[in-house]
């Protein structure tokens, strides 16, 4: 019968109140727990996402539903922007390389983006299966994207227009998949990547006669809306652009991408090309780290209230423990003498209240994980439809671990006048009032 | 083997007791009577160690319990004293075995499954070894005490009052297990009562 187990059966026979202290423990540990983690997973993810990207180019409007949208994939584009444009500024010598992207159709939800072998490889991305496309209607998927909808090596498929799944099918032109990708914990797991001018194709036969009621607003200024070819002759030599390049491909004049990732050579491209962007084309350049930290900040509040809401739970979960202890030990006013006549130190008592409410915040912070978990769960299923997010659990994560001692210093704290008093029993007036 | 000398106990806004000597020899009963009021449960604390006199001296085997500090007193008190109470006190949320066992860790003892079985044997409550102690009749939780008194094997037993809540057949049983197994284990006994019924069995008694 050792103290450990004493102090579980005290536990176990104060039932009501033990359940009480513990769910109060675990839903604040959770609470604060989920947080941690969530917001961790998110500004990890948000952050590998953005690695490498200095700057992209999009169309006029919102900044932070440019980054959203051309970065994570999560929110509409601003509208399209001229190929022309794009080209002339990819030429600047203080980009160092860029990525363009088309996009605005889905496979079963899952966006289909147009772009170049070098998103790939900006991402890391390795092939499970299969290779690169090599000609038009060839597409690459990423690893969520095989594992939701099955798509195989070898498989073909139409992508529906629009952002959303209910969208017009492209029945006209099928997509074959060449490849797909390993997991890189990056945006380009829930996507399926193609060429750009697959994108283009597509577009070409139905652009100006699908545009009806039936689309939504956000698509409006889907790939190669026929506005916007005016604006960019005015500047056209504060680009080293080759312009005459320009002209060889008549075609590519009325063309249109929906945004451009940019890394810069130098810190002057970022202090020069933003400004010389959104002062001297119709393009807007939005800072992904700027916008990032914006949303951060909307976000952070909250998380601080999720936060605050959860540390108060606990501390009435410590109160909880103050009080239970309290008053298992008036209950228990005999048994203290009783222990102190069979040969047990003050120190003994003492030790014995602090282990008690050390077991009950270890059971709560263990339960509290299982709470933040079951949260986390929940919030991954709402986060991946919302937002096409995914959160995940990997199995203890750091900022849960800090949780532990935090848990048990709160218990520590509430059993340290209970505790107090059972050091201080007066044995012989105890058992005198019996 | 218990003797005192010249004890005295002055309670702070209360009455002082003078204390007669007492001399108890291994395997020997004392019986302490008096009316309540006496001094009979002071006495009692002030053998057992739970209170300090104001003068005089307990020798228990040849410890003089009043040089010893606040935790060693604790640690004699565990191995050496057993005690009895009026009320027999358990902690309730261990079964009987697990009380038992209590007395033997508290005291810095290992744990002795054999010598619980024995004890709860010969007091007949052997069966309920396994229940919680609420769940025993008091008469039953009597003798499962003095198993616990037992349980360190200690040199000095002291009963408060031990069949004073009890009938008529309990007490004579209850007094008559008590008697038998502290002598058995080689232990001396001290009972503090004013429970008239104990006199006719006990004929070595003090009236305070």
């Amino acid at each position: 019968m050792n103290m450990l187990r004493l102090s579980w059966a005290n536990l176990k026979a104060d039932r009501l109140s033990t359940a009480l202290s513990i769910m109060l423990l675990a839903i604040g540990v959770g609470m604060v727990g989920f947080v941690l983690v969530a917001g961790g997973q998110m500004q990890d993810r948000f952050n590998r996402d953005i690695r490498g990207i200095d700057m992209v180019v999009g169309a006029k409007g919102s900044p932070l539903q440019l980054i959203l949208s051309a970065v994570y994939q999560m929110d509409n584009p601003t509208g399209n922007i001229p190929l022309s444009e794009a080209r002339k500024l990819q030429r600047n010598p203080l980009i160092l390389h860029s990525i363009p992207l088309a996009y605005g159709d889905n496979y079963q939800g899952y966006r289909m983006v147009g772009t170049e072998e070098r998103y790939v490889e900006h991402y890391g991305g390795v092939f499970s299966q299969g290779k690169i496309w090599e000609k038009d209607f060839e597409a690459v998927v990423g690893s969520l994207v095989a594992e939701r909808t099955g798509l195989k090596l070898g498989d073909h498929f139409h992508g529906s227009h629009g952002l959303v799944e209910e969208g017009h099918v492209h029945e006209e032109s099928a997509y074959h998949v060449t490849g797909i990708l390993k997991p890189t914990g990056t945006v380009m797991d829930r996507l399926i990547l193609t060429n750009i001018s697959s994108v283009w194709s597509i577009h070409d036969d139905h652009a100006h006669s699908e545009h009806d009621g039936a689309d939504h607003a956000e698509e409006e200024e889907h790939v190669h809306g026929p506005d916007c070819d005016h604006a960019h002759e005015e500047h056209v030599h504060d680009l080293e652009g080759d312009v005459h390049a320009d002209h060889a491909h008549e075609e590519e004049e009325d063309r249109e991408i929906t945004a451009l990732l940019v890394k810069f050579k130098s810190p002057m491209g970022m202090m020069q090309l933003p400004r010389h962007v959104n002062a001297n084309t119709s393009m807007q350049a939005a800072l992904p780290a700027i916008e990032i930290n914006r949303l951060y900040e909307l976000l952070g509040v909250g998380f601080t209230t999720l936060q605050i809401i959860g540390l108060l739970i606990m501390v009435i979960a410590a109160i909880s423990v103050f009080i239970s202890l309290l008053n298992s030990l008036k209950d228990r006013r005999y048994e203290l003498a009783l222990m102190r006549s069979l040969g047990a130190s003050p120190a003994k008592l003492f030790g014995m209240v602090i282990m008690e409410s050390l077991l009950l915040c270890a059971i709560g912070y263990a339960a509290g994980i299982v709470v933040g978990r079951v949260g986390l769960l929940l919030m991954s299923r709402l986060s991946e439809q919302q937002m096409q997010f995914q959160l995940s659990g990997g199995w203890f994560s750091s900022e849960e671990l800090w949780l532990l001692p935090v848990t048990l210093f709160i218990g520590l704290i509430a059993a340290v006048i209970p505790a107090i008093q059972a050091y201080r029993t007066d044995i012989s007036q105890v058992l005198r009032n019996e | 083997m218990l003797t005192t000398s010249n004890l005295r106990y002055t309670y702070l806004q209360g009455p002082s007791f003078v204390f007669p000597d007492l001399q108890v020899g291994k395997k020997e009963v004392l019986l302490v009577l008096g009316k309540s009021g006496s001094g009979k449960t002071t006495l009692l604390h002030l053998l057992a160690g739970l209170m300090a006199p104001v003068s005089g001296t307990v020798k228990v085997n040849d410890t003089d319990i009043s040089t010893l500090s606040g935790s060693q007193l604790d640690a004699f008190r565990g191995r050496n004293i057993g005690l009895i109470f009026q009320q027999p006190l358990f902690i309730r949320s261990v079964n009987v075995m697990d009380n038992l066992q209590l007395a033997r860790t508290l005291a810095g003892l290992s744990p002795d499954r054999a010598l619980a079985e024995r004890l709860l044997e010969e007091l007949d409550v052997a069966d309920r070894a396994h229940q919680m102690p609420q769940s025993l009749s008091i008469g039953e939780r009597q003798r499962v005490a003095i198993a616990r008194a037992l349980m360190t094997l200690p040199s000095l037993v002291l009963a408060d009052e031990p069949t004073s809540a009890l009938d008529d057949d309990n007490c004579h049983r209850v007094a008559e297990m008590l008697q038998s197994t502290v002598v058995q284990h080689g232990a001396s006994l001290v009972i503090v009562t004013h429970d008239g019924r104990l006199k006719e069995r006990f004929t070595n008694a003090v009236t305070l």
